[in-house]
């Protein structure tokens, strides 16, 4: 019999265990109760426990022998483990049926059971967390064995195309070692970072101060989730939108004032990542400035200043935090964005400060090692772990003073909807 | 310091016109947002929509004995170029499984090279002069036509243009969502209800919201390095397939359904809680059947619009392989596939500039089915929002 089919008939052996146990267990409380005993609990709760205590175990007994097949390598054959959970929930069956008393709280254990299913549904997102870290920084360590990590930090030069030479034992034939000084992919991506926050910054700001201060509240119902549309645009759309459209403006408009600019400038994805930017900023922004109190409004244009000057000098100052909140989740955005560099900025890594020339990010290296064909082991493909490393400890970090900064915001002025 | 009237209403006339400024200012950076969206779907749309017509002409297909062999002997000289070739590679196993064609001389429409439709759209074309006076003359005999193009929709990947569809990225899409909302979904849920409803607020509780904050902040590309090391290299998941491209993405949706799963419990009211537990519920049975069933539009509100944003998220797929080659429709969970947004990333790869256009249709359809998902949402919440 194949796998499949073994663990086909296990869950449909389980599938009428737990059957039984329901019709049993009610049975038997029916019965306890029309004999005019006080019972604790419904008789569809006893029925509902005795399928747990038949369910619960063996299932518990074939995750873990499952865990212990894929993660230590013990050689359980699964006949054997679905056998033996089955005769774990024969057990529990009986055990369930035993259990069906009067003065047995059955709606509490299963409230139990329940708190403690839900409690484990809660750690998974904790366990992705650890599971991020745990994939990223182990194949990184790997990495820096094989490669310097002051190299790595402070080199200039990335050049990691004879790696797969030096992991096939062939490292003579190649004429250049391979180098992996990551700097230039980190330039890379703060110019195209820094582009795409000259964009979206000033516009989403101001569109978010023209909703919460100028517009009628029409305009204001239609402009927010319009603007919402640009945040929900896939990045792979965009991505082409910068390559097929916006490059080739860029290199025209550069043409025209006689500069020359190359087909994968870093402008072209900078702005278009802007332009998906705006919304995020925008938004936040805009619920910011609305929670500013409106006695600071009142007590401004009280004094005699302008609305102009009350926006300027009394609602900005008071809802920065927010704002400068809102900018780093940008940028933390911005850096971490993929699809629109793979498609729109270039592959070689190039350290300059003319956003005219092509540069490469980190993420585009990520992706260039990660779908290439060399094996996993080589240390090209190793240095995408070492770049998320990266990546994730700065976009950890941005994130934190992100939630420190917002903290602060409503803690000062007690807004609880931010 | 004195100052004159003359000088207190001047200074006053300045401060109003830079207010007014301010205003004018921050209108028109809302109006460039706008603009900045009208310009993008109208430049979609422009070069998409071409993209659902297909040139097809009308020729003479002589079904002999020669053509069973070698195709090409169908069709008459003048013409051959401009059929498509996976067309001519059709006609021998159409002559197998009906023999009854063998032998005769029929006028069929059939697709056109993808030179051709370029030709006949207006784009720049291969064509060599010869063959676009051909095109030119079977246009004015009404025998050169662009049509509906069907192919686009039940064709998976292919190496010509004519040929290439959306049908196989359209159903990996689909197997993909379906692993993504199954495991997503009842894990957000449960989450949700557990952190709300049942936890006490202690050390661990705080931990899990910091860290779910966390997670929904994560640059996507990051669960794609998780996907790769965790579930291909190490549970051996198979590579490209919908299985892990799917377990990858819930594990990206869940914050976004565990967020606004607790917002929507949250504007339940404490009353009704209240109400529940006076007549003796257990803290499950209020949470099944008062507090869930009255969350539910908000749940469902949240779990629409996370399907949707891991619908267009392409990078942590790319990362575990789902931009394969696939010129089929499969419907397997554990065989190769890929997904819409790969399929419109492998595209825009592609060097043909006929391939320019299958792209933006791609884009086309899936922006389409994205707006319609996030209208659903929106008119699910107006329809079913309650105000306590």
């Amino acid at each position: 019999m194949q796998t499949n089919q073994i663990i086909a008939l296990f869950i449909g052996a389980l599938l009428l265990l737990g059957l039984i146990a329901f019709f049993l267990g009610r049975a038997k409380a029916t019965r306890v109760r029309a004999g005019g005993t006080a019972m604790y609990a419904q008789p569809d709760q006893y029925a509902w426990f005795t399928v747990v205590s038949t369910a619960g175990p063996a299932l518990a007994v074939s995750a873990v022998g499952g865990f212990l097949l894929l993660l230590l390598g013990a050689e359980i054959p699964t006949l054997y483990l679905l056998a033996g959970s089955l005769l774990v929930a024969c057990l529990g069956l009986a055990i369930g049926i035993f259990m069906v008393r009067p003065d047995f709280h059955a709606r509490q254990a299963i409230e139990r059971v329940i708190r403690w299913v839900l409690a484990g549904a809660a750690l998974i997102s904790i366990l992705t967390t650890f599971g991020i870290l745990i994939s990223i920084v182990g194949e990184a360590l790997r990495f820096f064995q094989m490669q310097s990590f002051w190299e790595f930090i402070t080199g200039t030069t990335w050049n990691p195309g004879a790696s797969f030479l030096q992991a096939a034992g062939r490292a003579e034939e190649g004429s250049s070692t391979a180098q992996f000084g990551s700097v230039p992919l980190f330039a890379g991506t703060f110019m195209i970072t820094a582009v795409a926050m000259l964009v979206a910054i000033p516009v989403g700001l101001l569109a978010a101060i023209y909703m919460a201060e100028f517009a009628p509240k029409r305009v204001r119902t239609l402009a927010k989730p319009t603007l919402e549309v640009l945040a929900g645009i896939p990045t792979v759309v965009y991505g082409f939108f910068a390559a097929i459209t916006v490059a080739p403006i860029i290199v025209s408009v550069a043409g025209f004032f006689g500069l020359e600019a190359s087909f994968n400038n870093a402008l072209a994805p900078g702005i278009v990542m802007g332009i998906m930017i705006i919304p995020f900023i925008s938004s936040l922004s805009d619920d910011v400035i609305n929670s500013v109190p409106d006695s600071m409004r009142q007590g401004s244009l009280a004094l005699g200043m302008t609305q102009g000057e009350t926006i300027r000098d009394v609602v900005i100052p008071a809802a920065l935090p927010g704002i400068i909140s809102a900018s780093l989740l940008a940028v933390s955005r911005a850096m971490g964005e993929t699809m629109i560099v793979v498609m729109a900025a270039g592959m070689r890594p190039n350290l300059t400060a003319n956003p005219l020339e092509d540069m490469t990010t980190v993420t585009v290296r990520i992706v260039a090692a990660l779908t290439g064909d060399q094996e996993f082991a080589s240390a090209e493909t190793l240095s995408a772990f070492a770049l998320g490393l990266v990546l994730f400890v700065v976009t950890l970090s941005l994130n934190l003073v992100s939630v420190i900064m917002i903290r602060r915001f409503r803690e000062k002025y007690r807004v609880n909807n931010l | 310091m004195s100052q004159s009237f003359d000088d207190i209403s001047a200074q006053l006339k300045r401060r109003h016109r830079q207010s007014t400024h301010l205003k004018w200012v921050s209108m028109g950076a809302l109006g460039l947002a706008g603009l900045f969206l009208v310009l993008f779907f109208a430049d979609m749309l422009v070069k998409g929509l071409p993209a659902f017509q297909q040139a097809q002409i009308q020729v003479q297909v002589d079904y002999s004995e020669q053509a069973r062999q070698l195709p090409l002997a169908a069709l008459n000289e003048e013409v051959r170029p401009l059929v498509s070739r996976g067309y001519l590679r059709l006609i021998p196993r159409r002559i197998q499984e009906n023999p009854q064609l063998l032998g005769t001389t029929r006028m069929e429409w059939v697709l056109a090279d993808s030179q051709v439709d370029q030709y006949l759209k207006g784009h720049h074309s291969k064509l060599k002069p010869g063959e676009q006076s051909v095109v030119e003359r079977l246009q004015a005999q009404g025998r050169a036509e662009l049509k509906f193009n069907t192919t686009f929709f039940t064709n998976g990947d292919s190496k010509m243009p004519e040929l290439a569809g959306i049908a196989s990225a359209a159903m990996g899409t689909l197997l993909t969502l379906v692993v993504t909302l199954a495991i997503a979904f009842p894990i957000g849920v449960m989450t949700a209800v557990y952190l709300e409803e049942f936890a006490a607020d202690n050390r661990l509780t705080q931990a899990i919201e910091i860290n779910i904050n966390n997670l929904a902040a994560i640059p996507s590309i990051l669960f794609g390095l998780l996907g790769l090391a965790i579930f291909i290299n190490f549970f051996g998941v198979p590579r490209s397939s919908p299985l892990v491209g799917g377990l990858t993405l819930a594990l990206m949706t869940l914050p976004v359904i565990i967020i606004a799963t607790r917002t929507a419990l949250r504007s339940v009211p404490e009353s009704i809680r209240h109400a529940a537990f006076g007549v003796g519920c257990s803290r499950w049975q209020v949470v099944r059947d008062h507090v869930l069933p009255l969350a539910l539009p908000g749940i469902m509100t949240g779990s629409i619009i996370g399907m949707a944003q891991a619908m267009g998220e392409t990078a942590p797929l790319i990362i575990v392989g789902m931009v394969a080659f696939i010129p089929d429709v499969t419907n397997s969970f554990t065989e190769a596939a890929t997904v819409l947004p790969a399929q419109i990333f492998t595209w825009a790869g592609e060097p043909d500039r006929a391939f320019v256009e299958k792209t933006s249709g791609g884009i086309l359809v899936l922006l389409a089915v994205l707006i319609t998902l996030n209208a659903t949402a929106v008119v699910l919440r107006k329809k079913f929002e309650r105000r306590w």
